[in-house]
C-alpha cells in the first residue's frame, strides 16, 4: 500500500523529468509513451488504493507515508509526507483518471505542435504537483502543491509563448493566484501560531481550543479560528476562481484545450474546494467563515452563469460554467455539506473534462476555430463528438428522471447538483435559502448556456468559411477513446457513487476524512426537504433547455432581439461585469504609476538629490570656492593672513575679557 | 582539530594565488591564461578546504569552533582572533563557492588587465572570508573595510560607462557608515579594554542611552550594506555598472555583510537598543519591500530590476533578524544564503546575454526561447526561486521569516507578505519580456545558446537551490544551536535590564 501511494505520486514526476530534460535526446514519441504509461499506471494504482480505502478491509482508514523532514526550525516542523484517506483517494481517482485521459488525448490534439515533449512534460509535472497537493499531510506541503500547480498552470497557459495574449494570460493567472496565496500563507501562519503545528492531525485535535481563542490581527481583536479560516479561504478563492479573484480563469483559455480540461476544469481549480473539505474540522467550528463561503460560492455560481449566457468563444462558455459550478461546490461546503461538494467535484471533473475535450475536438475539427458564431452544423462532420458532447451537456444541466429505482436515474450532475441544493435549503438558514435560490436560477442559466453551445455549434447551417468546412473531420480515435471514458464517467458516476458519497453508506465510505458531525446533520436534513425543493432544480433546468431550443432553433432572431431589448444588461454580462477594466484602473495602472514616481522622484530626486549627489555637488562647489583662494598672487595670501590674524586677535581680546 | 589553523588557511589561501599572479611574467596572452588558471585553481582549492570546515563542524555546539587566537597589537590588546559558529559557517562557504564561479564567469568577458582583475578577486575573497571569521572588532573592521577596496576597483576599472559615478557613490555611502562604526568600535574598546568580541559580549554593560548611540553607529554601517531603504540607491548603480562577476559577488556576498553584522554585533552587543529600535528596522524594511518592488515593476534595465528586487528580498532578512525568534532568525539567515545563490545566478543570467549582445536594456530582447532553450530553462528556474516557489530555496527563508514574524507582529507580517505578490509580478514580467514572445529582432537571430562553460557555472547553483529547497535541514540544523544561543542571550539580557529597571 505504501509503495503504491509513493508510486502514484512519483511516477508522474519521473515521467516529467525524463520527457522534459531529455526531450531532445529521446524525441517526441518516447516522451509521449513514457508520460502516458506513467499516468496510466498511476491511475490503475489509484483505483487499487481507492477500492482498498473506500470499501476494502481498510475502509475509512488513514494512511500516512512519511518521507523525510522538510523544514525544521524550533517548534516549526514540517515533513514531506503522503497522506491518504477517503478524501484523498477520491481526489487520486479524479486526478489520475482525468490526467491520464488528457495525456492520451493530447497525443492526437497536439500532433502538429512543434514542442510535443515539452507539453507532455508539463502535463506530467502538473499531475505530480496536484498529487502532492491532495496527498499532503500538512498545510505547508499543501501550499507546495498549491504553488506547484500554479506554476504548471502558468507554464501551460503560456505554452504557446509566441502569442502575447497567452503570455499575458499566464502572468495574470500566476499573479491573481498569488493574491490568493497571500491569504493562504497568512492563514497558515495564523494556524501555526494558534495550534503550534501545521500537521493536519494536530490541528484538528486543537480545533475546539482554537475556536475559543482570540487573535490580535492588524490591530483588531478577532475570533481566532474564524480569522484563520477566512484567510485560508482567500487562498481557495484564488485557486478556484471565486468572485473577485476569478478574472484569471477565462483568460486561461489561451492555453491548449487539453490543459483547460485537466487544469482549469477537472483538477487544479477544484483544489480550493478540496482544501475547505480537507480542513472541514476547522471550518465546521467557524460559522462566520462558513457563511462567507456560502455567500461567495452562491454569488459566483450566479455571476458566472450570467456571463456564460452571452459569450461566443466556445471555451469561454465552458470556462464560465466551470467558475459557476465551483461556486456551487463552495456553497455546499458553506452549509456543511462537504460530502456533497466532493460528490459534485468528482462528477464535475468527468463531465467538464468531457465538455472541454469535446470542445477541443470541435476546435480541432474546424481547424482552430473557437468562435461559435463561425460554427454550426458540425454534427454532420463529427457525429461521435456530437453525441459525447450531449452527454456532457445533460450531465452539466443535471438532467434525470427522479424517483425511479430508488434514487432516480440520470446523468452525473443530476445527483450531485440536487444534493447540494437540497443541503443548502435543508439547513434552513437565511444564507442557505438564498444560496438555494441563486443556485436554482443558476441551474436554469446553466442549462440555457450549455444547450446554447450545443445548438450554436452542432445544429443549423455552418457559418464559417468553406475551406475549413471542406477539411473538417471527426477526431482520430486516440482523441475519441478518452472522450468515451469520460463520457461513461459523466453518464454513470453519479448513479454509481451516490450512496457512497451522500447516501446510505457515506459513513463507512468517508470514515473520518471529513467533518462527521455537520455532514450527518446536513445530509439528514437534505433528504427531508419538501418535494418541490427537490424538483425545482430539474424543472428550472428543463425550462432552460426549452428556452434555449426556442431561441437558437425555433426563432433564431430572438437572441438579437433580446439583446436589443436589454442593451445595458447584455453589455454588463458580455463584458464580464467589467471586472477586468475596474481592476486595471484601480490596481494595475496605479501600481505602475506609483512605481515610476517612487523611482524617478523618490530614489532619483529626493534620496540621491539630497544624499550622494548633493554631497558630491556641494563638495565640488566647495572645491570651486576654495580653488579661487589659491590664486597664486602673493598679496592675496598676505591679505588672507592679515584677516586671519586680525580675527584671532579680536577673538582673544573678547574672550579674555 | 586545533592542530592546524584551517580557518586561516581558508582565509589566506587565495592570497597565494594572488601572489602567483603578481609575479607571473611574459607575453600578455600567456600571462592572462596563467592568471585565469591560477585564480580558478586557488579558489577551487579554497572551496574544497572550506568544505572540510562543514564536514568537521560540530552541529550540536553553539559556541565558536576552529578558534585561533594570536596577539596582533598586544599594546592595545587587539588580537587576531577567528572562529566560526553555525551562523557564520555558511557565509564562509557561500563566499568560497561564489568566487570560483565568478572567476569562471569572467573567463571570456574580461580581456583587459586580466592579471589585476584576478588579483582583485582573490584579495576580495580573503577579505570576505576573513570578515565572516573575525572574532575581534578591530580585525573585523579591517576586513570589513578591506572588502571595499577591491570591489571599488572592480566596478571602477572593469565597469560600464558610468562606472566612476557608480564606484564613487558606492564608496561614499559605505564609507560614511564605516566611519561611524569605527567610532563605535573605539567606544566599545574604551569600555571593555579589548576588542575581543566574545569578551566584549560578556563584559559590555552600557547604559541604555549609550547603547542607543552605539547601536545607531553600527546600524549606519550595516544598513548601507544590506542595503536598507533609504540608503539603497547606490546598489542599482553599482550593479548596473559592475561587470557580471562584480554583480554576482556584490549581490551574493557583500549584501550579506549587513545582515550578518546585525546578528553578530548589533544584537548581542546592544540587546536593549536592538529591541528599542526594532520598530524602526521593521518600518524601513517594509518600506523597502513594497517601495522597491513597485520601483522594480517599471525598470527598463535588467540589472536594475534585479538590483531592486534584491533590496526587497533583503527587507525580509532585516525583519527576520530583529523579530528575534527561532523561526525568524533562521529564516533570515537562510534567506541570505538563498538570496546569495539565487541573485548571483540571476546576475549570471544577465551576464550570459550581455556577453552576447552588450546591452542590458530589456526592450532589446524578446523571444530568446527560440534560440536558447537551455538558457530559457535556467532563467526560469532562478526566476521561480526568486519569487519563492516552494521546493526551491527562496521559499524556505521567506516562509520562516514570515511565520516567525506573524507570531510577533501581524502588521509587519501582513505588509511584508504583500511582497510575494509584487515579487511575482516584476519577476515574471522580466522573464516574459526577455525570453517569451516571437523572435523578431534581427540582432538576436544569430544568438547562441549557453556553452559548456556556462552550463558548468549554473549546474552547481541549480543543484544547491533544489537542495536548499527540498532538504533545508542540512543548513538549518547546524545553525540551530548558535541561533538558539543568540536568542537565549538576547532574552536573558533584556530580562536582566528589566529587573534592573525595577530596582529603585
Amino acid at each position: 500500500m505504501d509503495l503504491a501511494i509513493k508510486l502514484i505520486v512519483l511516477l508522474p514526476l519521473l515521467a516529467a523529468a525524463i520527457a522534459g530534460l531529455f526531450c531532445r535526446v529521446i524525441g517526441d514519441r518516447p516522451a509521449q509513451i513514457v508520460t502516458c504509461a506513467a499516468l496510466l499506471i498511476a491511475a490503475a494504482l489509484s483505483v487499487f488504493v481507492f477500492v482498498r480505502i473506500g470499501f476494502g478491509p481498510e475502509s475509512g482508514k488513514l494512511f500516512v507515508v512519511k518521507l523525510f523532514t522538510w523544514i525544521d526550525s524550533g517548534t516549526f516542523n514540517v515533513d514531506w509526507a503522503l497522506r491518504v484517506d477517503t478524501l484523498t483517494a477520491v481526489m487520486l481517482i479524479v486526478v489520475t483518471v482525468v490526467s491520464s485521459m488528457v495525456h492520451v488525448y493530447s497525443i492526437g490534439y497536439m500532433a502538429e505542435d512543434t514542442s510535443i515533449a515539452r507539453f507532455m512534460a508539463y502535463l506530467s509535472l502538473f499531475t505530480f504537483f496536484m498529487l502532492m497537493l491532495v496527498t499532503s499531510d500538512n498545510l505547508v506541503q499543501l501550499f507546495f502543491g498549491w504553488e506547484g500547480v500554479g506554476l504548471a498552470s502558468y507554464l501551460l497557459i503560456g505554452f504557446w509563448y509566441d502569442k502575447p495574449s497567452a503570455n499575458a494570460a499566464a502572468m495574470k493567472a500566476f499573479i491573481v493566484n498569488r493574491i490568493g496565496d497571500f491569504g493562504f500563507a497568512l492563514g497558515i501562519f495564523a494556524v501555526w501560531m494558534l495550534s503550534g503545528s501545521v500537521g493536519f492531525e494536530e490541528i484538528f485535535g486543537k480545533a475546539p481550543q482554537m475556536a475559543q481563542m482570540r487573535i490580535q490581527f492588524l490591530g483588531m481583536d478577532l475570533p481566532a479560528l474564524e480569522t484563520a479560516c477566512l484567510l485560508l479561504f482567500v487562498g481557495a478563492m484564488g485557486k478556484s476562481a471565486q468572485l473577485g479573484l476569478h478574472t484569471w480563469l477565462p483568460d486561461a483559455m489561451e492555453g491548449p484545450t487539453p490543459v483547460s480540461a485537466l487544469i482549469h476544469a477537472a483538477t487544479m481549480v477544484t483544489a480550493g474546494v478540496f482544501m475547505v473539505c480537507r480542513l472541514s474540522p476547522l471550518f465546521e467550528l467557524a460559522p462566520i467563515a462558513l457563511m462567507v463561503v456560502t455567500i461567495i460560492g452562491a454569488a459566483t455560481a450566479f455571476f458566472a452563469a450570467t456571463v456564460g449566457l452571452t459569450q461566443f468563444d466556445i471555451k469561454r462558455v465552458v470556462a464560465y460554467s466551470t467558475c459557476s459550478q465551483l461556486g456551487y461546490m463552495f456553497f455546499a461546503c458553506g452549509v456543511g455539506a462537504y460530502s456533497a461538494a466532493m460528490f459534485h467535484l468528482m462528477t464535475h471533473a468527468f463531465f467538464k473534462a468531457l465538455l472541454f475535450l469535446g470542445s477541443g475536438s470541435v476546435i480541432n475539427c474546424l481547424h482552430h476555430e473557437q468562435d461559435m458564431r463561425n460554427m454550426g452544423g458540425v454534427k454532420e462532420k463529427a457525429p461521435q463528438t456530437f453525441i459525447l458532447m450531449w452527454v456532457g451537456t445533460l450531465a452539466l444541466s443535471g438532467i434525470g428522471v427522479p424517483f425511479i429505482f430508488g434514487n432516480g436515474v440520470g446523468f452525473a450532475g443530476f445527483y450531485s447538483k440536487d444534493i447540494m441544493l437540497e443541503s443548502a435549503y435543508g439547513v434552513h438558514t437565511t444564507v442557505g435559502v438564498i444560496a438555494y435560490w441563486l443556485g436554482v436560477v443558476a441551474a436554469f442559466m446553466t442549462a440555457f448556456y450549455s444547450t446554447r453551445l450545443m445548438f450554436m455549434t452542432f445544429y443549423g447551417k455552418y457559418r464559417g468559411d468553406h475551406h475549413t468546412w471542406d477539411h473538417a473531420h471527426e477526431s482520430p480515435s486516440v482523441m475519441l477513446i478518452p472522450l468515451y471514458v469520460l463520457g461513461i464517467g459523466a453518464a454513470l458516476s453519479g448513479m454509481v457513487a451516490y450512496d457512497w458519497f451522500v447516501g446510505h453508506d457515506w459513513h463507512a465510505f468517508w470514515g473520518h476524512a471529513i467533518a462527521v458531525k455537520s455532514t450527518e446533520e446536513v445530509l439528514h436534513h437534505a433528504h427531508e426537504v419538501p418535494l418541490w425543493v427537490k424538483l425545482a432544480p430539474l424543472a428550472f433546468a428543463i425550462a432552460g433547455i426549452l428556452l434555449s431550443y426556442y431561441y437558437y432553433i425555433v426563432r433564431t432572431d430572438m437572441p438579437a432581439r433580446t439583446v436589443k431589448a436589454f442593451p445595458g444588461l447584455h453589455a454588463l454580462f458580455f463584458n464580464k461585469w467589467y471586472f477586468d477594466e475596474i481592476y486595471d484602473a484601480v490596481f494595475v495602472k496605479p501600481a505602475l504609476a506609483i512605481g515610476r514616481v517612487l523611482w524617478k522622484k523618490g530614489d532619483g530626486a529626493v534620496i540621491d538629490g539630497l544624499g550622494p549627489d548633493n554631497i558630491a555637488a556641494r563638495a565640488q562647489d566647495m572645491a570651486g570656492v576654495l580653488s579661487r583662494f589659491q590664486s597664486g598672487y602673493l598679496y592675496h595670501y598676505a591679505f588672507a593672513m592679515l584677516v586671519g590674524v586680525a580675527g584671532l586677535v579680536t577673538y582673544f581680546m573678547l574672550s579674555v575679557r | 582539530m586545533s592542530s592546524w589553523p584551517i580557518l586561516s588557511l581558508v582565509t589566506f589561501l587565495p592570497l597565494v594565488g594572488a601572489l602567483f599572479c603578481l609575479v607571473v611574467n611574459g607575453p600578455k596572452e600567456a600571462v592572462d591564461r596563467n592568471c585565469r588558471s591560477a585564480a580558478l585553481l586557488t579558489s577551487l582549492a579554497t572551496f574544497l578546504v572550506s568544505l572540510v570546515l562543514w564536514v568537521r563542524f560540530d552541529p550540536t555546539k553553539a559556541s565558536f569552533q576552529f578558534e585561533e587566537k594570536l596577539d596582533w597589537v598586544p599594546a592595545l590588546s587587539i588580537g587576531y582572533h577567528v572562529g566560526i559558529d553555525g551562523i557564520s559557517l555558511f557565509f564562509v562557504l557561500l563566499s568560497t563557492l561564489l568566487t570560483p564561479i565568478c572567476i569562471l564567469a569572467s573567463w571570456e568577458s574580461v580581456q583587459v588587465r586580466v592579471k589585476e582583475y584576478m588579483i582583485a578577486f582573490l584579495v576580495l575573497e580573503t577579505f570576505m572570508v576573513g570578515m565572516f571569521c573575525a572574532l575581534d572588532l578591530a580585525l573585523f573592521y579591517v576586513f570589513f573595510e578591506g572588502v571595499l577596496i577591491p570591489m571599488f576597483l572592480i566596478i571602477g576599472v572593469w565597469g560600464g560607462k558610468r562606472r566612476v559615478y557608480a564606484a564613487f557613490k558606492f564608496f561614499l555611502y559605505t564609507l560614511l557608515g564605516s566611519v561611524l562604526m569605527l567610532l563605535a568600535i573605539i567606544a566599545v574598546y574604551w569600555q571593555v579594554g579589548t576588542t575581543d568580541l566574545p569578551t566584549a559580549m560578556e563584559k559590555l554593560d552600557l547604559p541604555f542611552t549609550w547603547q542607543c548611540w552605539l547601536w545607531l553607529a553600527f546600524f549606519a554601517s550595516f544598513a548601507v550594506k544590506v542595503p536598507m531603504w533609504p540608503v539603497h540607491t547606490w546598489l542599482p548603480d553599482a550593479h548596473v555598472e559592475a561587470p557580471t562577476a562584480g554583480s554576482v559577488i556584490l549581490a551574493g556576498v557583500l549584501l550579506k555583510m549587513g545582515g550578518y553584522g546585525f546578528l553578530r554585533f548589533s544584537i548581542p552587543l546592544f540587546p536593549e537598543a536592538s529591541q528599542y529600535f526594532a520598530p524602526l528596522v521593521f518600518g524601513l524594511s517594509i518600506v523597502a519591500v513594497i517601495y522597491t518592488s513597485l520601483v522594480a515593476l517599471v525598470q527598463e534595465d535588467m540589472k536594475k530590476l534585479i538590483a531592486y528586487s534584491s533590496v526587497a528580498h533583503m527587507g525580509f532578512v532585516t525583519i527576520g533578524a530583529f523579530i528575534m525568534n527561532m523561526q525568524s532568525v533562521q529564516g533570515s539567515i537562510f534567506q541570505m544564503l538563498s538570496h546569495g545563490i539565487v541573485s548571483a545566478a540571476l546576475f549570471l543570467c544577465v551576464g550570459v546575454v550581455y556577453d552576447r549582445m552588450h546591452t542590458r536594456e530589456i526592450a532589446a530582447y524578446g523571444g530568446l526561447v527560440h534560440r536558447m532553450p537551455r538558457y530559457a530553462f535556467t532563467f526560469m528556474f532562478f526566476t521561480l526561486a526568486s519569487v519563492g516557489l516552494p521546493g526551491l530555496s527562496g521559499f524556505v527563508g521567506e516562509f520562516l521569516v514570515l511565520v516567525g514574524t506573524f507570531k510577533a507582529n501581524t502588521w509587519v507580517a501582513f505588509l511584508a507578505t504583500t511582497g510575494i505578490i509584487l515579487g511575482a509580478a516584476y519577476a515574471l514580467w522580466l522573464y516574459r519580456k526577455i525570453v517569451f514572445g516571437e523572435l523578431t529582432k534581427d540582432s538576436l537571430k544569430g544568438i547562441l545558446d549557453m556553452n559548456r562553460r556556462e552550463i558548468a557555472l549554473f549546474l552547481p547553483l541549480v543543484l544547491i537551490t533544489l537542495w536548499m529547497g527540498i532538504y533545508p535541514s542540512s543548513f538549518l540544523d547546524p545553525m540551530a544551536p548558535s541561533v538558539d544561543k543568540l536568542i537565549g542571550d538576547y532574552q536573558a539580557a533584556l530580562k536582566l535590564a528589566r529587573t534592573a529597571a525595577l530596582v529603585p
